[in-house]
């Protein structure tokens, strides 16, 4: 199961519908080890892409050292699907390589379509629900950039 | 003249869990030869057909070497190598 803020959910969304039809990504760093998402990054898209997604290497690369010295791990890795249901890819499902992760997925083509998330292993896809929560503890919510 | 590798989450169960690993090299391609020997399994990881695969990252200090020379880049004593999967899909 994925818990994670309100302001986190929408910060994705607003992202996804900003930047449709071109796929959406990002990544919410957290502390390693708490799988609890505090810090979103929106990552640029280098593909620019109605159907695919890769994080501009450069800047992976930068948020990734950040992260690794910080104590972080990515908590969430997020993209939108902009015409199809929110179900991971042959290619999302191929291409994922953080076990820990929940693999968040926005749909942005039809509004009654919800947010999903997914644990992706050894090219395996199971579905897990999303809590959405209004709080964190204090402390932890001063973390967080949404 | 060793070179630092750091090694991403998916590959650490190649390299005994070591998050970083210190390897000998004048060039990115003999450093995977010689991960290999001490890590087998790793190079398929990480090469295809003479080239570093396309969702493989490999960055020497701060530059992609795709940007560079490719796995013929050449390495100096201090350099640090990162190796990141692509985040990426459909």
């Amino acid at each position: 199961m994925l818990t994670i803020h309100h302001k986190l959910v929408e910060a994705m969304i607003s992202q996804a519908m900003s930047d449709h039809p071109i796929e959406t990504c990002g990544v919410i760093a957290g502390p390693a080890g708490y799988n609890l998402p505090l810090r979103l990054i929106p990552m640029k898209n280098i593909a620019q892409s109605e159907n695919f997604f890769r994080f501009d290497p450069q800047q992976q690369l930068l948020v990734w050292k950040e992260m690794d010295a910080r104590g972080e791990e990515p908590i969430v890795i997020y993209h939108s699907h902009t015409s199809s249901q929110a179900y991971p890819s042959r290619a999302d499902a191929e291409l994922a390589t953080e076990p820990q992760a929940h693999y968040v997925i926005i749909p942005t083509a039809s509004l009654n379509e919800e947010v999903r998330s997914f644990r992706i292993i050894d090219q395996m896809v199971i579905e897990e629900r999303i809590r959405i929560v209004h709080q964190y503890q204090p402390e932890l919510e001063l973390q967080m950039v949404a | 003249m060793p070179i630092k590798v750091i090694i991403p989450t998916i590959l650490r169960p190649l390299t005994n869990q070591q998050k970083h690993i210190h390897i000998d090299g004048f060039k990115v391609s003999e450093v995977i030869d010689r991960m290999e020997q001490q890590y087998p399994g790793i190079k398929a990881k990480l090469v295809s057909e003479g080239n570093a695969h396309r969702f493989i990252n490999i960055y020497v200090n701060d530059n992609d070497i795709r940007f560079q020379e490719g796995l013929a880049t050449s390495l100096q004593e201090g350099d640090v190598m990162t190796i990141l999967p692509a985040v990426a899909g459909g």
